[in-house]
């Protein structure tokens, strides 16, 4: 077992035949000296979106955070490396699992952890929770729950940019179990037939909850699957975020070029499915081979091989990322729960006559007064 | 005031849509080279090219998705449904994220999307083509819902929909499209969330909406003819938002109720009505609130079997007589004797 998940991450990254070679990681920056501060970069925020994570899973067990929790534990160097590769002014479509997305699209991680409590002032005003972050000027327009159902509609975001005429990108991430669903299937004909600007990127983790690629998807090598659809593909190592970010690079500049692309990242979920989930079904090897594989630990070691960062330097981006997480949990801890006044703002964004506003122990109309009074006299209140 | 069909009413509305506003495009199977399986879309491929009129492939969970994100965007996308039945593949992407991204995302993207879709029965399609399943939207907050039963309310509601910034499903009917009727001229919006008395009367209320609300109208106008009946007809047009007040109005003045529907009586949209009436004029009332819906079978393809389904104006006649009589029993008012078919004056 955990020779085949090495090996499924290690395997030749390169890509079907109609994609060309294997993305490197070589060819970023002008000079060395950008190249090292870009590289520098990357590690601190794949630092971040772990420590916002571990934090992130204390507030759970804590109470603070309700309903359900999918932590990037393991993807960091997936998710450091996509968003890097497109412009501020592109789209991101994700699903439940993206908290670290959020972040990297340039959310202030202040916002994103008070969206975890519920407050007002997170990202999506105490509306979505973790698994529905949304943020319009930093362009991330979801989060979504049910698996799957981003797919047509970054597909749309797309036909809407291409109607006019502009030459933004959207990208939109799923699970390697989503693969399997029909919306996948639906949004990449579209895509490909009406040649709209959208990267579908799949995050391969190995496992759709408890299920693995293998048991889910009768072709497992799942970029194959854009040949059905004439749709450039590729694989990648998703524990290197400067190979993601080359190759989610050349897939962002194909779909600017009305090329969709299906991308497909493969990397580690380090953790259970969600917070409470203690993973059993991994295997005590899977378990052991995870405790020493891990993104951060192994960027870290090479980039202080390569001289580009130093024990002092790996410390000092600790304790600064430290303080932004510190700084995020105290900030949603002290932001304002919603007033129940507000329950009603969001139904409709144009408002119309009857539309319900009623509390569930309010009647629908106002009681007729009784006993005693004429029936003919007594009026009845508003379809409040 | 012109004299039109429904379906050049929806025609030329969306016409003049997509003339006024750019940002106005048609999704749909079978809309632009075939012109729609209804012909409503009928040579707008031609007038205004594919970049507007898309012909889809049969995917209605991919293009209705495509639509909504295209809103997300500013767009507003009308979406052919080519029936109702459809629109059960589509249910995640209209439920779960149209109805909800407004909400869930704390009003930061709007959806003004469309999705027009006939329902109905009686044309022998059998039972997953004859459907009327508009209750599995207007159960949904998020969504609006509107159903108009003639040309006019066809053109009004069609703008106000188009004009809307939230996701309307807008339900036609197949027994509907070759109907006629007045439509004024200009281009005023009905108020989607608004019912109609379309016939005021005094003697008992009849609440329809789409086809049923058509039937409605020639029933009172027929039992007006027959026995002298003073019924008051309510067209209810919005299914969400529901215009309790104008139904509930209705009932304190008329003292009895019938409603009328096509789809399902168990659950349907007639039950909400009847709860809404007993909410809010239980004491109005002289007889318990009658409803006249669909019998309660998958609809056969036999043409005996079918019609026996289906509500008709025969039965919508049974019931207001039935309800009449009722209240005659309990009041001795004078239109009972009326209605049990005993001819006034």
């Amino acid at each position: 077992m955990a020779s085949q998940a090495r090996q499924r991450r290690s395997a030749p990254q390169a890509p079907s035949a109609e994609s060309g070679a294997v993305e490197t990681a070589a060819e970023s920056g002008p000079s060395a000296g950008d190249r090292d501060g870009q590289l520098r970069d990357f590690y601190r925020d794949m630092l971040l979106v772990r420590r916002f994570e571990e934090r992130a899973a204390r507030a759970y067990t804590e109470a603070l955070v309700g309903g359900y929790c999918h932590l990037n534990l393991g993807e960091e160097a997936a998710v450091v490396g996509l968003m890097s590769a497109l412009r501020p002014t592109d789209y991101l479509f994700t699903n439940y699992r993206e908290h670290g997305y959020a972040i990297m699209r340039g959310i202030d991680p202040k916002r994103v952890m008070a969206e975890l409590y519920g407050r007002v002032d997170g990202v999506s005003k105490g509306w979505g929770g973790s698994m529905h972050m949304f943020d319009v000027t930093h362009r991330l327009l979801g989060g979504y729950g049910i698996v799957g159902g981003q797919l047509p509609l970054a597909t749309g975001a797309a036909l809407a940019i291409d109607y006019r005429g502009g030459d933004d990108v959207v990208m939109c991430t799923l699970g390697d179990g989503t693969a399997a669903i029909g919306a996948f299937h639906e949004s990449l004909n579209i895509a490909a037939l009406w040649h709209l600007p959208v990267v579908f990127v799949i995050i391969n983790n190995g496992l759709g909850m408890g299920t693995t690629v293998a048991k889910s998807s009768a072709e497992p090598d799942l970029y194959k699957r854009g040949a059905a659809y004439r749709m450039e593909s590729a694989r990648v190592d998703g524990f290197d975020p400067v190979a993601v970010r080359d190759a989610a690079a050349k897939a962002v500049e194909s779909a600017r070029a009305g090329h969709p692309y299906l991308l497909e990242v493969v990397t580690e979920r380090l953790r259970g499915h969600s917070v409470v989930d203690p993973a059993k079904y991994r295997t005590a090897e899977e378990v052991e081979r995870l405790a020493h594989e891990d993104p951060i630990q192994l960027f870290g070691a090479k980039l202080t091989a390569n001289g580009v960062l130093d024990p002092d330097a790996i410390a000092d981006i600790e304790k600064e990322v430290a303080g932004v997480v510190t700084a995020a949990a105290d900030f949603a801890a002290s932001s304002p729960q919603p007033d129940v006044s507000t329950l009603f703002d969001y139904t409709y964004a144009t408002p119309v006559p009857n539309d319900s506003r009623r509390l569930p122990g309010e009647p629908l109309f106002e009681p007729l007064p009784f006993p005693g009074a004429a029936v003919a006299g007594a009026s009845a209140g508003g379809n409040a | 005031m012109t004299i039109m069909t429904y379906r050049q009413a929806l025609h030329d509305t969306l016409r003049a849509e997509m003339l006024r506003d750019e940002s106005v495009l048609l999704l749909g199977e079978e809309i632009g080279v075939f012109e729609g399986s209804y012909k409503i879309t009928a040579g707008l491929l031609k007038e205004f090219g594919e970049k507007r009129v898309r012909d889809t492939p049969i995917a209605e969970e991919g293009f209705a998705g495509a639509a909504i994100g295209a809103a997300m965007l500013g767009l507003r996308p009308v979406v052919e449904m080519m029936t109702i039945n459809f629109s059960m593949l589509a249910l995640d992407q209209i439920i779960n994220h149209a109805a909800k991204i407004y909400g869930m995302f704390g009003g930061q993207a709007s959806v003004p999307l469309v999705i027009r879709t006939p329902g109905g029965g009686g044309q022998q399609l059998g039972a997953t083509h004859s459907q009327n399943i508009e209750l599995f939207y207007a159960f949904v907050p998020g969504l609006k819902v509107v159903a108009p039963s003639n040309p006019a309310d066809a053109k009004a509601l069609l703008l106000a929909a188009i004009r809307d910034n939230d996701p309307v499903l807008f339900l036609e009917n197949l027994a509907l499209y070759n109907t006629k009727g007045e439509v004024p001229e200009g281009d005023e919006p009905a108020e989607i969330g608004r019912a109609l008395v379309t016939r005021p009367g005094k003697d008992l209320t009849l609440i329809g909406y789409s086809r049923m609300a058509h039937v409605a109208a020639e029933v009172a106008a027929s039992l007006a003819e027959s026995d002298g009946l003073d019924i008051e007809v309510v067209d209810l047009r919005s299914l969400r938002p529901l215009d309790r007040e104008t139904i509930v109005s209705s009932v304190k003045k008329t003292h009895a109720a019938v409603v009328v529907e096509d789809d399902w009586l168990t659950y349907g949209i007639g039950a909400e009505v009847a709860a809404s009436i007993s909410d809010g004029a239980f004491d109005y009332l002289d007889a318990p609130v009658r409803r006249v819906a669909m019998a309660e079978v998958p609809l056969p393809y036999s043409k005996p079997l079918e019609t026996a389904a289906l509500p008709s104006h025969d039965d919508v006649i049974a019931a207001i007589r039935q309800t009449l009589a009722a209240v005659g029993h309990r009041t001795a008012r004078p239109l009972a004797t009326a209605a049990l078919g005993v001819p006034q004056s």
